[in-house]
């Protein structure tokens, strides 16, 4: 194992150049382009055996990925906000026809007014549409998520694409020190896809034909249920790549959830300063914790209820809007999932850093403050605040 | 193709919708949609197989050297009405 310096994005494409992949088709989008750029330059010099396909937009990418991935080929693409938007219908084409496609997502704003930096509003726009969807904290994240990616997605009993997402540019465009794996050791723990399904001109199949109100919710239900597959053999995956690397994954990290009476649940790199506040808090005796959702889809319900028992009240950050919901999209699916496990538990919704606004440590210190407050007082079960919004 | 007939439940239908076996589409009698029928004048018809060609169902047959529709799977969409040149076609309210 080596230390070299990556940023958020070229992670990701080293470790998708370490996976042996077939196929990529993408189209460059900032803040994801040094993804497909980097890939582009793996290809041209002879570093990987890879068939770039060149394409107009992203929703020819994303069909061209659907395509390589039903013949039985390792397939990965990447891109960010409009692009993902442009994607949405060959989404939800890409899970329902149970193509294991691996993208990466650096994260951005959605227009108008334009904007390019990093909120999580393009992929919380997809979160319906049957893709495993990972948040990934920093560059050494996204490069062990993204070989974990393709294991999971690949395996016989799950076989659903998966996005793997990162902050655009607080994340995709910073340089950390990333420890990665020897070539070898990816490839010995992601041996090559073998698909019994894989389209065959000897065995001919129709992929993709209508389905009328008589069939079409059978396939929806079933679609449903594979989701359910995902957690243990992420699992698996996770215990056996903790194996290879000595770093151990799930579907969430906990910090301080011992004894804490209240937490921050967060996804991405808002994480990272929400554990150096805790630490800090706790420090002067506050009994503060911390729970980054590695996973979000499929949604990890019960284990996040069991981790949350015992706490007091709860602050959801959600970098996205759901306009004209009553919370946040996280926050939606945390209040559905304690909903009459934790009557008990009050729930602060703090919706933030949309656009790329930074959050500060001073205002992760007063959602922890506020947090603590509506644990003692006579507060409302639930509330929502947008923090760092001028009024 | 079995499995349109059978109505599988969810745990049955195969991954991802695919068929593996061929000919589904003719299990669809796409017939019970029709609201109109197109109904050949046998005199006017001069058997071009103009209707032949731009049915989008196939639903037009040749018999012999002439065309019959196949009412099983017309949907009554018009198309071979407008498109016969010597308008011996009529569409009749089913
Ligand atoms: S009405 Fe439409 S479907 Fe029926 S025979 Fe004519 S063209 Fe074909
Ligand atoms: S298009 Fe009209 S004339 Fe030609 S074959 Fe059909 S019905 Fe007969």
């Amino acid at each position: 194992m080596k230390r070299i310096g990556l940023t958020g994005d070229e992670a990701i494409a080293y470790a998708a150049k370490q996976c042996d992949v077939d196929v990529v088709s993408a189209y460059p989008i900032t803040p994801q382009t040094i993804i497909v750029e980097k890939y582009s330059e793996y290809v041209a010099n002879g570093e990987v055996d890879t068939e770039f396909v060149n394409v107009e937009s992203e929703h020819s990418a994303l069909s061209a990925c659907i395509g390589a991935s039903l013949t039985g080929a390792r397939v990965f693409t990447a891109t960010a906000s409009q692009g993902l938007a442009l994607m949405h219908e060959l989404l939800y084409i890409a899970s329902s026809l149970r193509c294991p496609i691996v993208m990466g997502i650096a994260n951005r704003a959605l227009s108008a007014p334009l904007n390019i930096h990093g909120d999580h509003s393009d992929m919380m726009g997809s979160r319906d549409c049957g893709w495993i969807q990972i948040f990934a904290e920093n560059a050494q994240e996204a490069y062990d998520w993204t070989i974990q990616a393709f294991r999971l997605s690949e395996d016989p009993e799950v076989l659903l694409p998966s996005s793997i997402n990162i902050d655009g540019f607080i994340i995709s465009h910073s340089m950390e020190g990333v420890e990665v794996l020897e070539d070898e050791a990816v490839r010995a723990f992601l041996p090559p896809r073998s698909d019994a399904r894989a389209i065959d001109p000897n065995r001919p199949l129709t992929i993709g034909p209508v389905a009328l109100p008589d069939y079409y919710f059978e396939f929806k239900r079933q679609q449903a249920e594979v989701m359910k597959k995902v957690p243990p053999v992420l699992e698996r995956v996770c215990r056996e790549f903790g194996k290879i690397s000595g770093r151990r994954y799930g579907k969430f990290q906990s910090y301080g959830m011992e004894d804490a009476r209240t937490a921050i649940i967060c996804m991405g790199s808002a994480a990272g300063t929400a554990r150096h506040v805790a630490k800090a808090l706790r420090g002067k005796g506050e009994k503060v914790g911390v729970v980054k959702l590695w996973l979000y889809r499929p949604f990890p319900a019960d284990e996040l209820v069991r981790e949350l028992e015992g706490l007091k009240s709860v602050v959801v950050m959600d970098r996205a809007i759901s306009f004209g919901a009553p919370l946040g999209p996280l926050c939606s699916d945390l209040i559905g999932a304690i909903y009459g496990k934790l009557p008990k538990l009050k729930v602060m919704n703090a919706i933030y850093g949309l656009g790329g606004r930074d959050i500060t440590a001073k205002e992760i210190e007063g959602i922890y403050r506020e947090g603590l407050r509506m644990a003692k007082a006579k507060a409302p079960m639930v509330r929502v605040k947008y923090v760092g919004v001028r009024e | 193709m079995s499995a349109v007939e059978k109505r599988l439940g969810w745990r049955k239908v195969p991954p991802g919708g695919a068929i593996s076996e061929a000919g589904s589409s003719a299990l669809y009698k796409t017939g019970t949609w029709r609201s109109f029928r197109p109904v050949i004048d046998e005199a006017k018809c001069t058997k071009c197989l103009i209707c032949w060609i731009y049915c989008p169902d196939m639903a037009v047959r040749r018999i012999n050297d002439g065309v019959e529709i196949d009412y099983e799977y017309c949907k009554g969409c018009g198309i071979c009405a407008t498109e016969c040149p010597v308008k011996a076609i009529r569409m009749e309210e089913e």
